[in-house]
């Protein structure tokens, strides 16, 4: 699926900014994201009673909304979009394509998959939030795990090619499965259209349960930094630089599995964050991967925020999930970034 | 070249016997499959059954010349038509993307008809009774029309830049993926307000299905599909120019700022086309292409065999999918399981030539 990797000619317009300014400009919008959260939400609260809710909690309604509702979320929030950006950074490093994102790996079908198939053999008791999580992580990593295998079974080990072919039948299939499970079986059909939704409210109790996995992919994440910016120049290039490109790419493609199952558990397919955060960091920081993958962190989880209270404010009082309100605002800001760049080059 | 060079006043073309060969096997194919889809979509009738009712002679008892006529032939009409414009509006795509993997989806068609469909659905479908009368037959056909060409149109509209010369391939990909992004994430949200049976409905259009189509649909959709299929005929001499990378196509002579937007524009067409008669079948616009390029043996996939391949492989799994598995389902979710080993195989085999 490598589109053409067209020379990477700068647009004399283009404005040159320095990395940090790019860091720090991410930063600020976290900040700003991370405030808003917690103040929006279906009652009205002032920058008082968020004062009050913090330093002075008595279990008043407002204390109550801001410290058991919306920090909560706002936390799994953060976890979610700091996920699926560094994952989507990573997918589209390793894969040198722009349009690629972690479902690449089979990740949101096999996570699917196991959630529908789930409320079909096990019926309410596997609809239940716990229980649909677990499913849906075990889904996942196994999705991945078997791309993974499959993709790896050449002579050459891991390339982008298989990894993606391997990627794409698995997703298929499980595709498939899931379209024929749903459509002979209501209730099922009924689960999925629920969670393929992608919300961060409401399985946010999980947080604490999946962290060391998030920390783990993260730490996997930071290892592979390194070797991205060699690799980007191509393999033959990377390995007569040094890199050990197949345990590069191992890494790589473990760290991408473990952050978006991490991901798809707590809030359920957000696809598009995963194709949108990689675009907006390169275009705050540029190319240098050693600062596209800490800034798509925090650029991912500032972008889930912001979504996620704007689902909040447009539905007052009730509220649009973070998945649809993300593709809504972030499609035509996805298409600017497309057209206002000469090239979208890897 | 191996071929024979057929010329009327300045217009030539090349024979090649491969591709005719290759062309008329998929003709006798693609009649087999018409003929076994009238034959067994449904209580199996005997050939001769099928031809009385065909023909609809005086003798012919009325009762059969409605089931062949009005209740096999519309199905059977729109899996071949939408299988072709699918194909074709694959190839002509993957020519534009410049990517062998590039399908309609990219360019925001099959999501904005997605969102069209399930819109009527769910918003005018209300309870548990569907969709009946005017509703079904104009309302759904003309929404998902609509939402392919609102999608479609918007991403051609987006991706062809004004000032700048030629349309960007990867600009082109990515507009549509935005496009994709937004009606998806739409689509979601709309399934979810609907009851569940609105749902299903909705699940099963989008997952491809020919299931109750009757000439009210096929007809004028076929009218349209047929001119477009025409004109891709005509526009075929400019993909193998096309293909090349951009400054050598227009050394060799190849108007780009003209014809990269035509064949755009016509994928998207045929597309909307397909995915109306059809609904988003699976697999169609990435597989026919390539598997036409395997079997002729060409560089480019040549348009009427890709077309008839489409034809057939619609055709054939429609009927596999509704009739002869246990369970009957939509036939995309048999294109989808179908589609994805063939298609790792075609890649792997066109990767080992390479290499």
């Amino acid at each position: 699926m490598s589109t053409a990797v067209l020379p990477a000619t700068r647009h004399p317009e283009a404005r040159r900014r320095r990395p940090g300014q790019g860091f720090l400009l991410a930063g600020i919008a976290l900040a700003a994201a991370l405030l808003l959260s917690v103040m929006i939400g279906g009652l009205e609260t002032s920058p008082a009673d968020l004062w009050h809710a913090v330093f002075t909690p008595d279990g008043s309604v407002a204390d109550v909304a801001v410290r058991e509702l919306r920090w909560p979320r706002t936390l799994n929030g953060l976890a979610v979009g700091a996920c699926l950006g560094v994952a989507g950074c990573l997918t589209q490093a390793h894969t040198r394509n722009p349009i690629a994102d972690p479902g690449l790996l089979g990740i949101y079908s096999g996570a699917a998959l196991a959630v529908v198939a789930g409320s079909l053999l096990g019926g309410a008791v596997l609809e239940a939030a716990p229980a649909q999580a677990v499913l849906a992580f075990l889904g996942a990593l196994a999705a991945s795990a078997l791309v993974f295998t499959v993709g790896s079974a050449s002579r050459h080990g891991v390339t982008t090619v298989t990894l993606v072919l391997a990627g794409a039948a698995v997703t298929a299939l499980a595709g498939g499965l899931v379209s024929a499970i749903v459509l002979s079986n209501d209730a099922a059909l009924d689960t999925l259209r629920f969670w393929q939704l992608g919300s961060i409210a409401v399985r946010g109790g999980m947080l604490l349960s999946i962290l060391p996995f998030i920390l783990v992919g993260l730490a996997l994440a930071a290892l592979n930094i390194g070797s991205l910016n060699a690799l980007a120049l191509g393999e033959e290039t990377a390995a007569s630089l040094g890199v050990d490109v197949r345990r590069s790419r191992t890494l790589g493609v473990a760290a991408v599995a473990v952050l978006a199952a991490c991901a798809v558990t707590l809030a359920g397919p957000i696809a598009f964050a995963g194709l949108l955060v990689p675009h907006m960091t390169r275009w705050l920081v540029g190319l240098d991967y050693r600062w596209q993958v800490p800034v798509s962190a925090v650029l991912g989880a500032a972008v889930l925020l912001i979504a996620d209270t704007a689902g909040r404010v447009v539905a007052r009082p009730g509220e649009l999930p973070v998945g649809v309100l993300l593709a809504v605002l972030g499609g035509p800001f996805f298409i600017y970034l497309a057209r206002r760049k000469k090239l979208v080059t890897l | 070249m191996r071929g024979w060079v057929l010329r009327i006043g300045q217009a030539s073309f090349v024979l090649r016997p491969r591709a005719l060969l290759v062309g008329g096997c998929a003709v006798l194919v693609l009649l087999l499959a018409v003929l076994a889809h009238l034959m067994f979509a449904g209580r199996p009738l005997a050939f001769g059954e099928v031809l009385t009712g065909l023909s609809g002679g005086p003798g012919a008892p009325s009762r059969l010349i409605l089931q062949v006529q009005d209740f096999r032939l519309p199905r059977t009409v729109a899996g071949a038509v939408a299988g072709a414009c699918l194909a074709v509006s694959g190839a002509l795509t993957q020519n534009v993307a410049r990517n062998p993997l590039a399908t309609p989806e990219i360019l925001g068609v099959t999501a904005g008809a997605s969102l069209g469909a399930v819109a009527v659905l769910v918003l005018a479908g209300g309870g548990a009774g569907g969709l009946s009368g005017a509703a079904a037959a104009v309302g759904l056909p003309l929404a998902a029309g609509l939402g392919a060409l609102l999608f479609g149109g918007g991403v051609f509209l987006l991706a062809v830049k004004r000032g700048s010369d030629v349309l960007d391939s990867n600009r082109m990909v990515l507009v549509g993926l935005g496009a994709t992004a937004v009606a998806t994430s739409m689509v979601t949200w709309l399934l979810t307000l609907g009851d569940v049976t609105n749902a299903g409905q909705a699940l099963t259009w989008m997952s491809g299905s020919l299931n109750g189509k009757d000439w009210d649909t096929v007809s004028p959709v076929t009218v349209v599909a047929l001119p477009l299929l025409l004109i891709s005929a005509f526009v075929a001499r400019w993909l193998l120019l096309g293909s090349f990378d951009d400054n050598t196509a227009r050394s060799l002579g190849l108007p780009l700022r003209w014809t990269r937007p035509l064949l755009l524009l016509l994928a998207v067409l045929l597309a909307a086309v397909g995915t109306v008669l059809a609904g988003p079948v699976a697999f169609v616009a990435l597989v026919c292409p390539l598997a036409a390029r395997q079997v002729t043996g060409t560089v480019v996939a040549p348009l009427g065999v890709t077309a008839l391949l489409g034809a057939c492989f619609v055709v054939v799994a429609d009927l596999v999918a509704g009739f002869v598995l246990p369970q009957a389902l939509p036939v995309g979710v048999l294109t989808t399981v179908l589609g994805a080993p063939v298609l790792i195989a075609l890649v792997l085999r066109s990767q080992r030539r390479t290499s």
